[in-house]
């Protein structure tokens, strides 16, 4: 495993460890803790809030410029502060009470896809010494975290009783749990390279050199059905029929208004960027600098580059692919949706399995 | 193993209920401010089932494929079967050849149990 305190990467405990010093200098352990959890929290909203407001300003950057527009220009320079203005805009629309609507369920379902994105969204290797929950089992932690996205779609679609919302959501639900399927073997592939299932361990592991470049073939195909796999799951792209605005206005959350439709765009843009983070981990290194075995100086050069810009950027570029997949193909329809799941993405990814073990049990890997 | 985790915080169940609690948050906290400044007004018609401008028809709850179902099913087979994986894959190293071959068995009854869907026609889209 790579040694971090030999190298030149810096070390975010020798900013927390002080202020963690501090805290306890004069307050008792659990206030200490409590203190300090309320921080995480609100650096946590902030980030959320604000990666999400660059996701959507980036994307409509991103959209325009795939079909020769200009995209936001108005509001600030280059139209920077348009997402502030969506936001506010949404913020004083009119939440519309509806009447035939299951209103424990229809209030709850924007909670579970906030909760199950901020949980993932904690778990990502923000940095070295930044990362925020570290079980031993974390990948896993993320998995099921964000299968509880799932429910609240579902649960959004359901108590809405309205035609468009329940078709949108039960299309989603088959969606969503069965790329679910080929992340879990893609993620269970790399975590058999990597021998852990720890974040921290993941990203150390890879310290002389990424996963995708260190795994052989196997790492490749795993990257491609991931990203594949990870663009249904997101419900964007080539597949988003669960809100095929042709046919069902808005999918699942039609019925949603003002600030109520709000969570549900901004858990879509943050899984987008959860999606593109866990590929950084797993395949890109997370926060892990550039590492050519035997160039000494160039590691040293990229090890003074902060660890939390390493990780955002890789992130960023990796969302730009998922863009580019929405302005390439065109829709899925549903049978073609599951067809791609079950009979080639699964498939596959079990070989690619079976590939990955015989890989390591000859020592092909790097 | 050197601490890595934000302000050398061990536990990590604590950040996790953080990271719940910060979600709820957000919603509350951005539903108590629409909640202030957002406009009311009543009308009738505001209440009824979006349905592209014209009165619903029939029940909201419409039938829906079976189809549905019957991947959920079989999506349920698999995601257990991954349950099962990982605990393997993070000792594979270690556990070596007769580890890979425990866990081949199962991983074929589960191929067996894929191709099995397949030749009755589950996986197709009717």
């Amino acid at each position: 495993m790579y040694n971090v305190s030999d190298s030149h990467i810096f070390d975010f405990s020798r900013v927390t460890g002080p202020i963690h010093d501090w805290l306890t200098g004069f307050l008792p352990g659990w206030a200490a803790t409590t203190v300090e959890c309320v921080a995480i929290g609100v650096g946590l909203l902030l980030l959320y809030a604000l990666l999400a407001l660059f996701y959507i300003y980036f994307e409509r950057k991103v959209c325009a410029a795939f079909q020769c527009r200009l995209g936001p220009n108005r509001v600030g320079p280059f139209g920077l502060l348009q997402s502030f203005a969506d936001m506010f805009k949404i913020l004083i629309k009119e939440l519309i009470c509806l009447n035939h609507i299951d209103k424990f369920l229809f209030a709850l379902a924007p909670y579970l896809v906030i909760i199950a994105s901020m949980l993932c969204f904690a778990v990502l290797p923000w940095g070295d010494g930044l990362q925020i929950i570290d079980f031993n089992i974390g990948i896993f932690f993320l998995i099921a975290c964000s299968s509880i996205g799932v429910l609240g779609i579902l649960l959004a679609g359901w108590s809405s009783n309205n035609k468009f919302t329940l078709i949108g959501a039960l299309r989603s639900g088959a969606q969503m749990v069965s790329y679910e399927l080929s992340i879990g073997l893609s993620v269970v592939t790399m975590v058999c390279l990597a021998g852990s299932m720890s974040v921290t361990d993941i990203v150390l592991a890879q310290g002389n050199g990424w996963f995708i470049f260190k795994g052989h073939i196997a790492a490749v195909i795993a990257f491609i059905i991931y990203m594949i796999a990870g663009t249904a799951e997101t419900n964007r792209g080539p597949f988003d029929l669960p809100e095929a605005e042709s046919e069902l206005t808005a999918g699942y959350h039609t019925e949603y208004s003002g600030i109520h439709f709000g969570f549900f765009y901004l858990a879509e843009y943050l899984n987008l960027f959860i999606v593109s983070g866990v590929a950084t981990l797993l395949f890109f290194g997370g926060w892990m600098p550039l590492h050519i075995p035997g160039w000494e100086g160039f590691n040293t050069v990229m090890d003074y580059i902060p660890t939390p810009i390493w990780f955002i950027g890789k992130a960023i570029l990796l969302s730009y692919i998922i863009i580019w997949f929405k302005w390439t193909f065109p829709r899925l329809r549903i049978d073609q949706l599951l067809s791609l799941e079950w009979k080639y993405l699964l498939p596959i990814s079990l070989f690619n399995l079976a590939l990955m073990v015989c890989f390591i049990t000859l020592g092909w890997h790097f | 193993m050197i601490p890595l985790a934000i302000f050398g915080i061990e536990n990590s169940g604590v950040l996790a209920i953080t990271a719940l609690l910060t979600g709820v948050a957000l919603v509350a906290l951005a539903m108590w401010i629409a909640g202030l400044i957002s406009p009311r007004s009543f009308n009738p018609q505001k209440g009824e089932a979006y349905e592209c401008g014209i009165p619903t028809r029939g029940e909201s709850m419409s039938q829906f494929h079976v189809g549905y179902y019957l991947f959920a099913i079989l999506f349920l087979m698999f995601d257990v079967e991954t349950v099962f994986l990982f605990p393997w894959a993070v000792r594979m190293q270690a556990l070596g050849a007769q580890g890979i071959l425990s866990i081949a068995v199962f991983f074929g009854v589960l191929v067996l149990g894929l191709v099995y869907a397949w030749r009755k026609g589950a996986l197709e889209w009717k």
